[in-house]
């Protein structure tokens, strides 16, 4: 009994997969939405249940896999009901304005049909954004170091961190524009700019925060200035450190978006700006899916690098 | 014999933290000879200057005035001669019970050559099987043992000890007490130990060194003669402990009875 009961979770998203692709076939159009080329919906609903259903035969042989399966079964169900539901709202019923509020066919539609331009798109998001970042984030440690380690730099810089660092990215988009030679340029700096303010900060903090009598015990096992700024300032920072990065890694999604709304030929951002100026708001959703996909990875990499790098401090981050 | 030191006539002075400008005299002309392979203890009132004077030793502070010399070289910051075990553990949070150990090594350069002497002193300090652990898994008193073996993998000359041993509970205290016995008679070098603790000054010291109040000098230089290994509920403890105690004016009075028979 219990078996069964395991067994029937399991097999919960498939049934929501079957039941919305046979809403999908029964209940008739509204015929307001302008049906596309191909059912993309169901094709999408069937490719994720064969994902499904070739993760549920390998998770046989792997217990983790499989856990994690049955611990995310009714959560998967949830999702498809819910786009089940969009699709009945959008397609089979005028509930909601259709200009808005496209069918799922159209917005996967968009995906599938436009992915190599989509992908082009992506590739120049995503290369403005690692070259900001690397920029900023490199700028910003060492700035933050030597506001930390360096009370005469502190002294002089401080101030005008705090007082340049907090300007919204944002505002300094018109100088930008006008100042550097390229859009590309402008958009790497100010980019780089999210990122720098708070990797600064919270290096300077971290390394202020290193305790003297941790300095003072490597200065008695003979480790010189400079090897007590890499093994003792550094490492002890390195919470701090993430932290930063974290808040510079969302200021730049938001930078990335408007830069590249604002007088971009390329990228996400343009591309949700110009669907939405030809009213084609299924290119708007399919771009938003595609952002919350990228940010939502860039996220993921991080913690998993910051969990490599803070293995000792396992049990007492909570973020 | 290596890891004699003297102390001639220092001073030292510190700005006061009030911001008066005043300056406190934490020690004033303040002498004293140690042997090589001695064992001595320095104790005395809280804020004498104990800590104060096995941080210039160590090379962590500098005297006002007069000198410090291990072995004869005036010491003018710190150096892997002298060994350092501060109060607390004060083990790196962020490296493992062997890398903090290997710090110094690594730190020197020498990590290579002497990579089997860490295995030596994890052994030796009986933390087998915590190699890979982080300071925040293991005990107090694990932690204080590993920061030991990291003061002492160097094999400096000198070892001092800022009240190694304060924040551990009666039964932890003790053992270590015996550990750090151990490691000295193996090795031989020169131990200063400041320490609040009147029997744990006469269980391990050749001498005790007591401290009057400050400004700080030698007020008196105990020679413990008794034999080693020593045992804890020694009647001979008993006169020394009262010695000790009547310098620092802690002995305490008996009330005579007011009434004669």
């Amino acid at each position: 009994m219990k078996k069964l009961i395991k067994l029937l979770r399991l097999l919960l998203p498939l049934i929501a997969a079957a039941l919305t692709v046979i809403t999908y076939y029964v209940i008739p159009d509204s015929g307001k939405q302008k049906p596309t080329e191909h059912p993309y919906f169901v094709y999408t609903v069937a490719a994720a249940a064969a994902v499904y259903i070739i993760l549920g035969i390998i998770s046989a042989f792997n217990k983790n896999l499989k856990k994690y399966i049955f611990e995310q079964a009714p959560f998967i169900t949830g999702t498809v009901l819910f786009l089940m539901i969009l699709n009945v709202v959008t397609t089979k019923t005028e509930l909601l304005p259709i200009l808005y509020f496209p069918s799922p066919d159209k917005v996967t539609g968009i995906l599938i049909e436009q992915r190599v331009s989509l992908l082009q798109n992506l590739g120049s998001s995503l290369g403005l954004l690692v070259t900001g970042f690397a920029a900023g984030g490199s700028v910003g440690f060492l700035t933050g170091l030597a506001l930390g380690y360096n009370k005469k730099v502190g002294y002089w810089l401080n101030p005008v961190t705090k007082f340049i660092g907090p300007i919204p990215t944002t505002a300094w988009i018109p100088l930008a524009l006008s100042v550097f030679p390229t859009t590309q340029g402008a958009n790497i700096f100010l980019i780089a700019f999210a990122v720098w303010f708070p990797v600064t900060l919270m290096t300077s903090s971290g390394i202020q925060s290193t305790s003297q009598v941790h300095f003072e015990v490597s200065s008695t096992l003979g480790a010189s200035t400079l090897y007590r700024i890499i093994h003792v300032a550094i490492p002890n920072a390195m919470p701090s450190i993430f932290l930063g990065i974290f808040y510079g890694t969302v200021s730049s999604f938001a930078t990335l978006m408007a830069v590249e709304m604002n007088g971009n030929s390329s990228g996400i951002g343009w591309y949700i700006n110009w669907q939405k100026q030809v009213m084609m708001y299924d290119g708007v959703y399919a771009g938003l899916i595609i952002i919350a996909f990228l940010c939502t990875l860039i996220l993921t990499v991080l913690f998993k690098v910051r969990d490599r790098v803070l293995i000792w401090q396992k049990g007492v981050i909570k973020w | 014999m290596v890891g004699s030191i003297s102390i001639d006539s220092v001073r030292k002075e510190f700005k006061s933290a009030d911001g008066s400008g005043e300056t406190l005299t934490a020690l004033n002309d303040f002498t004293l000879d140690i042997e090589p392979g001695t064992f001595v203890s320095l104790i005395g009132p809280s804020g004498c200057g104990k800590s104060t004077l096995l941080r210039m030793i160590g090379g962590l502070d500098r005297p006002t005035s007069g000198k410090i010399t291990l072995n004869g070289k005036e010491i003018t910051k710190p150096g892997s001669d002298r060994g350092f075990a501060f109060q607390g553990s004060n083990l790196f949070p962020w490296l493992t019970v062997e890398q903090n150990i290997a710090f110094g090594l690594k730190a020197r350069g020498i990590f290579k050559e002497r990579k089997k002497d860490v295995q030596e002193f994890i052994d030796m300090i009986g933390l087998n099987g915590f190699e890979k652990s982080y300071p925040h898994q293991i005990s107090g008193g694990m932690n204080q043992r590993a920061s030991l073996a990291r003061a002492l993998v160097g094999h400096p000359e000198v070892l001092l000890l800022d009240e190694p041993l304060g924040a551990l509970d009666a039964f932890t205290r003790m053992n270590l007490q015996d550990e750090i016995l151990r490691i000295w008679k193996e090795f031989g070098m020169t131990m200063i130990m400041v320490t609040h603790d009147v029997d744990e000054a006469i269980y391990m010291s050749d001498k005790v060194v007591v401290m009057s109040a400050r400004p700080s000098k030698v007020e008196a230089v105990i020679d413990i003669d008794l034999p080693r290994p020593r045992a804890r509920s020694q009647d001979t403890f008993q006169v020394y402990r009262s010695r000790i105690l009547d310098i620092l004016n802690l002995g305490g009075q008996v009330e005579e009875p007011e009434y004669s028979i």
